[in-house]
């Protein structure tokens, strides 16, 4: 991603430290840190109200996230028999994990993971296409730092009221609207990890219980947890989380190129820039006019008239602002938007902008994500709707009969993952005439087995082949347990012992 | 008192005292080791209190936890008794055949036949019950003594030659060892044998051996060399041989007659393990 370098000279020429050793406290006190220490400490972040398109885009995002998040647990589905009616369930304690229709197994996490992979591609082929819109609108840092600063504004007033406050010594209105805040921050919290709980466990039992210390420890610890990092996250750090801690702002720049979409100062149109008074000329002179509303209303605290930086989420507040700014001065808006690096230069040049949306990137992007989404799609509809593991039995691999016949034990699990008991016949191919017994049963050439609805059967069965001297020491076999149209197969050995004799 | 002065080569004060112009550095112990020390007097003294410590003349202080390693252990194997006890009980009740054929009940002296035959069977019989020489295999079709539910629950109980007063006893004679017969008529008794399980066969010698057959071994081993579960006696014309199927192997047994010895377990495991292990070891062999 190019940068735009700042080739302003620093405001002070570096000063030598050569004549004695200072220490990097003495130096950050030098430099303007009261404090001192090693690191810089976080400037505090007075994001202003604004109001405009990409503002309402991004209520109508914090809405819809934080319903479908806080909404979702409390669907219910019906499912027959003992099952949960939960939409959408975690049951950890049941090993199953249910979302509306599908129901998958623990050992089906791979469609997770294809899920996963799905989401990273999905993020980088919007990363790609039209920037980070993720961050800026759509991840819960964003949403809940959001809906944290509504907080803050409700009971400390907007930008400037809320800098006037934190600048006076403490005082009865200071405090009330301070711990105001906190308490209605950590009442959000709260609502955030116990929303999360009610995913793992039955919803309308786990609000009951959770009240009444008879929830799951795990309920407790992870609404503790998810409290903890809600109010802190979202209340104390904020941008930090996005500068500091997430590898994203970092992987996504390998993502971004000079056709992606961001938020972009045209910095041909707008400078210079300068103040500008009432029926002042906009003659020789850039449509900036330097009245830091972009600055202001900023929530990570940057300057984006600087160019593309790292801490920038892309949500576009400053785009509202400027254009809040231009519209009142009678300017054509989209001094700041969303734009891409080579339509700035294109248009600075005199050139027609052009938006290349179909790049070799961005098709190698939806390319991977068609082919991965439609491997986890094919998964989840072919999974087979029982399906069946043999193991051998280890000692003894065969037993010989007085008449010469051979025996093999094996142990078969059957998974019947519908939601209907079935009976399923197993048989034995690969050899002729063998019986098929269960421990203390008589022999046939098949056994039924019940095995009950969502249930895993495990089956002791004795395959015994008739006497025959000629057989190999190892043979192919397979096992086919079958009931009605569902069936399902396995690939075995069978050992005459030949090789023992 | 001791004089006290300082040492001038490490500058460390000594303890004053001096043997034949020796002198003693005081070092002290570091503090945090002394810390440690007081620390493990403090716990002690708890201890004393809380746990039993001193020896007495009847008896020993008890401590106010009243702690007792014998009274866990017991306690212990109550719990165990309780959790088992549903499960005994319905062993108890049960009829060999209902243990197998409900598969709730078989799946349970499967589970406490497998443990139980692994401490005790599988010595001699093998984990897989498979046997060895002079131990019988379990898991086949072939059974001396019977291989119906109630015939090896009854060999489990009293055992072979175990000296139980209902033991399952057989005794083949050492027939040339203690030379009931000529050793000509033992190599011709051993092709007998051999011809009788199918195998080819000195016929002359085998012609010659008929009639001593009938008369020294058909009283066990049947007429026809089929054996006798009664009297424990092995079937001589099928594929298993529990001293070996060549014929030196053939031969030693009609010289020696050997007999192996499996203990009674009448003592040593409840009525109800016995049944589980019973219905576990027919249940996972070749019938009967």
């Amino acid at each position: 991603m190019p940068t735009l370098i700042d080739k302003t000279p620093p405001k002070s020429p570096p000063k030598s430290y050569a004549s004695t050793a200072v220490s990097a406290a003495a130096r950050a006190k030098a430099k303007g840190d009261a404090k001192g220490g090693l690191y810089k400490p976080r400037e505090p972040i007075y994001p202003k109200l604004v109001h405009g398109r990409w503002r309402t885009v991004k209520w109508a995002v914090l809405i819809a996230t934080l319903a479908v998040y806080y909404i979702t647990p409390w669907i219910r589905w019906a499912r027959p028999g003992d099952l949960p009616q939960q939409a959408v369930l975690v049951d950890f304690t049941g090993r199953r994990f249910y979302f509306f229709d599908i129901q998958l197994w623990p050992q089906e996490v791979y469609i997770f993971t294809g899920l996963m992979v799905m989401g990273a591609l999905g993020l980088f082929l919007v990363s790609a296409l039209f920037g980070r819109l993720w961050c800026g609108y759509t991840c819960p840092q964003t949403v809940w730092t959001d809906l944290y600063i509504v907080v803050e504004r409700a009971f400390e007033g907007d930008r400037n009221a809320r800098m006037r406050l934190d600048a006076q010594p403490l005082s009865f209105n200071k405090l009330w609207r301070k711990t105001g805040k906190h308490l209605t921050w950590l009442g959000i919290a709260f609502g955030t990890g116990g929303a999360w709980i009610f995913y793992f466990h039955d919803a309308p039992t786990l609000i009951r219980t959770f009240w009444i210390g008879q929830g799951a420890m795990t309920a407790y610890v992870s609404c503790a947890l998810l409290t903890a990092t809600t109010y802190i996250f979202a209340g104390w750090m904020r941008e930090q989380v996005c500068t500091y801690m997430c590898p994203w702002p970092r992987i996504q720049s390998a993502m971004l190129d000079e056709h992606s979409l961001q938020v972009a100062y045209l910095r041909d149109r707008g400078e210079p820039r300068g103040a500008h008074k009432k029926g002042q000329s906009w003659e020789d002179r850039g449509d900036c006019i330097d009245c830091n509303q972009c600055v202001v209303v900023c929530p990570m605290g940057i300057d984006i008239r600087d160019g593309s930086q790292l801490e920038c989420i892309n949500c576009g507040l400053c785009v509202d602002a400027c254009d809040d700014i231009l519209g009142r001065l009678g300017r054509p808006t989209g001094l700041i938007a969303y734009d891409s690096v080579d339509a700035v230069a294109a248009r600075a040049n005199g050139q027609k902008a052009v938006y290349k949306l179909v790049r070799p990137r961005t098709v190698f992007y939806a390319f991977a994500l068609a082919v991965v989404s439609a491997l986890t799609l094919w998964a989840l509809i072919g999974r087979p709707e029982a399906e069946l593991h043999v193991i051998g039995d280890r000692n003894p691999v065969f037993v010989r009969m007085h008449d010469g016949a051979v025996r093999n034990g094996y142990t078969l699990k059957i998974a019947n993952r519908t939601f209907a008991d079935h009976r399923f016949e197993i048989v034995f191919s690969g050899i002729e005439g063998v019986r098929l017994s269960q421990p203390g049963r008589a022999a046939g050439a098949s056994i039924g087995v019940v095995v009950p609805a969502d249930q895993v059967v495990a089956v002791r069965v004795f395959v015994t082949a008739p006497p025959n001297d000629l057989r190999p020491a190892s043979l192919p076999g397979r096992f086919v347990v079958r009931s009605g149209d569902i069936e399902s197969s396995a690939k075995t050995v069978f050992l005459s012992g030949a090789a023992n004799q | 008192m001791a004089d006290r002065e300082t040492d001038d080569v490490t500058g460390t004060e000594t303890t004053g005292h001096e043997w034949d112009g020796i002198r003693e550095l005081d070092t002290p112990l570091p503090r945090w080791w002394l810390w440690v020390w007081y620390g493990s007097i403090a716990f002690a003294i708890v201890y004393w209190i809380l746990m039993p410590a001193w020896p007495g003349v009847h008896g020993y202080t008890k401590g106010l936890l009243h702690h007792s390693d014998r009274a866990d252990v017991a306690s212990d194997l109550h719990a165990l008794d309780v959790q088992r006890g549903a499960g005994a009980s319905m062993m108890r009740k049960a009829s060999l055949e209902q243990i197998e054929q409900d598969p709730k009940l078989q799946a349970y002296a499967q589970q406490v036949g497998q443990s139980v035959f692994g401490d005790n069977c599988a010595t001699c019989h093998g984990v897989g019950g498979t046997g060895g020489k002079g131990y019988p295999n379990l898991r086949d079709d072939v059974w001396l003594w019977g291989g119906s539910l109630q015939d090896i629950q009854h060999t489990i109980t009293v055992g072979v030659r175990s000296g139980h007063p209902g033991q399952r006893l057989s005794q083949m004679p050492a027939f040339g060892r203690d030379e009931l017969l000529p050793p000509a008529a033992v190599s011709d008794l051993t092709e007998y044998v051999v011809k009788l399980s199918g195998r080819p066969a000195d016929a002359a010698a085998a012609a010659r051996a008929a009639p001593v057959f009938a008369e020294q071994c058909a009283s066990c081993h049947g007429v026809d060399g089929r054996g006798m579960q009664s009297v424990g006696a092995p079937n001589l014309t099928d594929g298993e041989w529990l001293y070996g199927a060549d014929r030196t192997a053939i031969r030693g047994q009609i010289h020696a007659g050997n007999g192996g010895v499996m203990p009674t377990w009448e003592s040593r495991l409840s009525p109800e393990t016995i049944k589980a292990l019973a219905v576990y070891i027919h249940a996972n062999a070749g019938g009967q």
